[in-house]
């Protein structure tokens, strides 16, 4: 049914375009001047039908879902769903909709299957009258936009309007997700808080979000303290820096400064491989490689390795960010105008010492702001922590034990589960606001760091 | 004045040489010394690289090949009666063909019988089935099936058991052992080429796991990634960089995407968890939603991307075509956009690559799932390439080791192949000005 309704709207698109089209080139054919071109008339008709029907439509799909489970459930006999909470109402509606499509298991109640009749019915209904709207509203535009063909009917500037409108919904666009980023964070945060005070979530030295799923079930009370989270998320970061800052920073230098035109042509793609690498293959790579390697590294000097230490979870992280790292760099030296060069040479240094004394502290800011980033991306950074990094918070600052990281914790609390009515669903969108926001407050600075400095040298 | 005669006259210029030739030596010393720690650097990365790829393809190369064993069997009606289909005892007629090939197996120990069907894998019976299904005739009649090997005589036969270990610390039995050289001896153990790994969806049994599923999946999430980010993301720029007013909004709208393209993927996640699946109540485990988060993220990548090659085409392009009296719109669709196109493409895949091994987003909308078939819709559930070798590596059988290595190797094929694509694109059309 939705296929046929886009068919449909297509076909009269087409027809429309056409129409106008032909229309336009009788006058023209009868020796008059038009003001737009022919193909602006059909355009212009095809626009006009499609935007506002396609827009219609999308809404439809998008509300039709929703409006029809409440229609479902609220026509459901007196009494059947007293005493539900939110996950049983969602049961039984799954399992009308699952009677509703023919997959019966035991024998439902009868009610369940007057309503799953119910549910068909209205899915009908509610195609049926997509259906008719979406040809009514069709032909009314087309024969509107057919009357509008005339000598002096500013076609292409009617086209024009809507393509502008067009591409300025697709700017928005960009603004609309954050903005959904923001109030979806918020609203699940904030009703997070409503059940765990903030003061124990921002100050809380405990993250244990096992919770009781019944009510006589024995299990410890959830706690959720936040801070041996982020704690873990630095340890992480700190080591995957260890790994990244110097080894980027000196590829870049030699990149920029030593190497041969010819040999950097080769190397600097070859470094990009290392960031083109998906996520999820380096956190197998951890588990397969490098956390056996460390482990057996610190057995064979008899110290106790845990075998996912957060040293392997950030030494992996830091291999990813090299490359990052490195054409930052390299791009804040290259940016330093030839003048200082020439200038430092001509003063007798030598290419090191140029690079050491004035290339270098000329590049710093933008260095910085590369590094800022990278520590951005390493506290957001999902698949690695996930595959090689624990799942236990601990407060411990030591990189051979088993750390948490903010990510780590999102993914593990939100696997698997639907209901967003208990604190660790919730508690997932807690910490993603806070990541959110420390990622955000980084960024700004960085860039606001790198773009000011290029400036400066422009 | 007197003092004139005291004041340091100024050095002999053979002195000055002499001062500086003195430290020569060691500056240059030093700069070979940045020289040689940054060569280090890249060693060091080069290095990296190189264990990356090395550990990848020396455990997953082996998956691309699968242990198969031709087995004659005699389907018996007693065990198979026609009328009873699609039912019947085909682990037994199986377990009795084995037994045939293996004259010292004790046919009359139900142990014995059910270790000699666990060298087949569980699939085994399945495909006779649907044999015998598909051609009932087949009843009373002796077939030659040829099938896999359960994972542990998978492994035995590409030597990854190590045949010295004790018995007690290894997954087959010596037994199981001489069984199997029987087998090899008769030469009823082949191995061919691993098709099941690109035909066969996810199973809970390593010989029968494929990546089809889990292709299928990317395929669709890429293509809506494709479908809703290409469009959106060009007509961004294009208002952007050609349209838009200099003013706040515009400032702002700029500085967003910028952050937009740094915020991390799992807040996508959870943008689409609440919005997606929550409030619009779309399936979860669909590649739609997957599609939608990817285009989300993949967008700003584009829109960068796009505005560079606009900046790219030369002012004159401009100006000639609004000379001969073409509107702003025309100059920018019929002139600019087709020289700038080979550019915005290339940025276009590149942004496409980068979703393609996009993981901790999907995770969160659940295309995790073990899913057994393909999806045929894009409403169906379904994982996606990354998510499967997400999965696999998560599963503790050995066999899902090297599959997990051999499905990164295909995802990383595809995704050289994608920036190959682009490059040859950038290599072909770029074009001077």
């Amino acid at each position: 049914m939705t296929t046929l309704a886009f068919l449909l709207l297509i076909v009269a698109t087409i027809f429309g375009y056409f129409l106008n089209r032909i229309a336009a080139r009788s006058i023209w054919n009868r020796g008059e001047r038009l003001h737009s071109l022919t193909s602006y008339h059909g355009l212009f008709s095809a626009l006009m039908v499609l935007v506002p029907v396609l827009t219609i439509m999308l809404f439809w799909l998008a509300l039709e879902g929703r409006i029809l489970d409440s229609l479902t459930m609220s026509g459901l006999p007196d009494g059947v769903l007293d005493g539900q909470g939110t996950g049983g109402l969602q049961l039984i509606l799954a399992e009308i909709k699952s009677v509703s499509r023919g997959q019966i298991f035991g024998t439902p109640e009868d009610w369940k299957i007057a309503a799953a009749d119910r549910y068909i019915a209205l899915t009908r209904t509610s195609n049926m009258l997509m259906l008719i709207v979406v040809a009514v509203l069709s032909v009314a535009i087309i024969a509107f936009a057919r009357s509008r063909v005339r000598v002096d009917f500013r076609a292409r500037q009617g086209v024009e309007r809507i393509v502008s409108g067009l591409m300025i919904f697709c700017s928005v666009v960009a603004i609309f997700t954050t903005l959904g980023i923001i109030f979806s964070l918020t609203f699940e945060t904030y009703r997070f808080f409503e059940k765990v005070p903030v003061w124990d979530f921002l100050f809380g030295v405990n993250w244990e979000p096992q919770i009781p799923i019944r009510a006589d079930q024995i299990a410890a009370e959830g706690a959720f303290g936040w801070l041996p989270v982020i704690l873990g998320t630095i340890v992480i970061t700190v080591v995957a820096l260890v790994v990244a800052v110097p080894v980027g920073l000196f590829s870049a230098i030699y990149l920029n400064e030593f190497a041969p035109p010819k040999v950097r042509l080769v190397i600097k793609p070859v470094l990009e491989l290392l960031a083109g690498v998906p996520t999820v293959v380096y956190g197998f790579f951890a588990i397969l490689v490098v956390a056996p390697a460390i482990r057996s590294f610190g057995q064979s000097i008899g110290l106790d390795v845990a075998p996912n230490t957060a040293l392997a979870a950030g030494g992996v992280m830091g291999i990813m960010l090299i490359p990052f790292i490195s054409s930052f760099a390299d791009d804040a030296l290259s940016a330093v105008p030839q003048a200082l060069r020439d200038g430092a040479l001509g003063l007798g240094a030598t290419r090191g010492e140029m690079m050491t004394t004035v290339l270098f502290p000329a590049a710093l800011p933008g260095i910085v702001g590369g590094v800022l980033l990278a520590v951005s991306r390493a506290i957001g950074e999902t698949m690695i922590v996930v595959m090689a990094a624990g799942l236990i918070a601990r407060m411990t600052i030591n990189p051979l034990e088993s750390v948490t990281t903010v990510t780590v914790q999102i993914v593990t609390l939100l696997i698997g589960d639907t209901a967003f009515d208990n604190p660790k669903t919730l508690a997932a969108f807690a910490l993603g606001m806070m990541l959110f926001l420390v990622t955000l407050i980084i960024n700004i600075f960085a860039l606001r760091i790198v773009r000011k400095y290029r400036e400066a040298y422009d | 004045m007197t003092d004139i005669t005291n004041a340091p006259g100024p050095r002999s210029p053979h002195r000055t040489t002499e001062l500086i030739a003195g430290t020569l030596k060691r500056r240059h010393a030093k700069e070979a010394r940045l020289k040689w720690i940054g060569l280090g650097a890249i060693g060091i990365a080069f290095t990296m690289l190189f264990i990356l790829i090395a550990s990848l393809v020396s455990s997953g190369w082996q998956a691309f090949a699968q242990t198969h064993i031709s087995v004659a069997v005699y389907i018996d009606p007693q065990e198979v009666p026609a009328e009873n289909l699609p039912r019947g005892g085909f682990d037994d007629v199986l377990a009795a063909a084995m037994a045939q090939m293996l004259p010292d197996a004790d046919t009359d120990d139900r142990a014995t019988m059910r270790s000699l069907n666990g060298i087949l894998s569980n699939g085994a019976q399945f495909s006779l089935r649907d044999q015998v299904v598909a051609n009932p005739d087949l009843i009373g009649q002796t077939v030659t099936i040829k099938v896999p090997v359960s994972d542990p005589f998978d492994q035995l036969n590409k030597g990854l058991i190590d045949r010295d270990t004790i018995e007690q610390n290894r997954r087959v039995t010596d037994r199981e052992i001489a069984w199997f050289d029987t087998l090899k001896d008769q030469g009823a153990i082949s191995k061919p080429f691993n098709w099941a790994l690109f035909t066969n969806a996810d199973s809970r049994f390593p010989e029968l796991a494929g990546l089809k599923g889990a292709l299928v999946g990317s395929f669709w999430v890429l293509s809506i990634c494709f479908i809703i980010s290409f469009p959106l993301g060009i007509g961004s720029a294009i208002y952007l960089e050609e349209f838009a007013p200099k003013n706040k909004l515009s400032d702002f709208i700029e500085v967003n995407i910028n952050n937009l393209a740094a915020v991390p993927s799992v807040v996508f996640g959870l943008l689409a968890l609440a919005v997606f699946i929550g409030w619009f109540g779309m399936p979860r485990s669909a590649p739609i939603v997957g599609g939608l988060t990817l285009a989300l993220m993949t967008m700003p990548t584009i829109i960068i991307a796009t505005r560079a090659a606009l900046k790219a085409v030369p002012p004159s392009i401009r100006e000639a075509a609004l000379g001969v009296g073409a509107s702003k719109q025309q100059v920018v669709f019929h002139h600019v956009l087709p020289l700038a196109m080979p550019g915005i493409l290339t940025g276009t895949i590149i942004g496409l690559a980068q979703a393609l091994g996009e993981t901790a987003p999907l995770l969160l909308i659940g295309m995790n799932a073990f899913i057994t078939s393909a999806a045929s819709s894009p409403f169906d559930s379904a994982t996606a390439l990354p998510t499967q070798i997400f999965i696999w590596a998560d599963s503790p059988e050995r066999g899902f080791v090297s599959r997990t290595s051999a499905a990164i190797l295909v995802l990383l094929g595809f995704l050289m192949l994608m920036n190959a694509v682009a490059i040859y694109l950038r290599q072909k059309f770029q074009r001077k000005w």
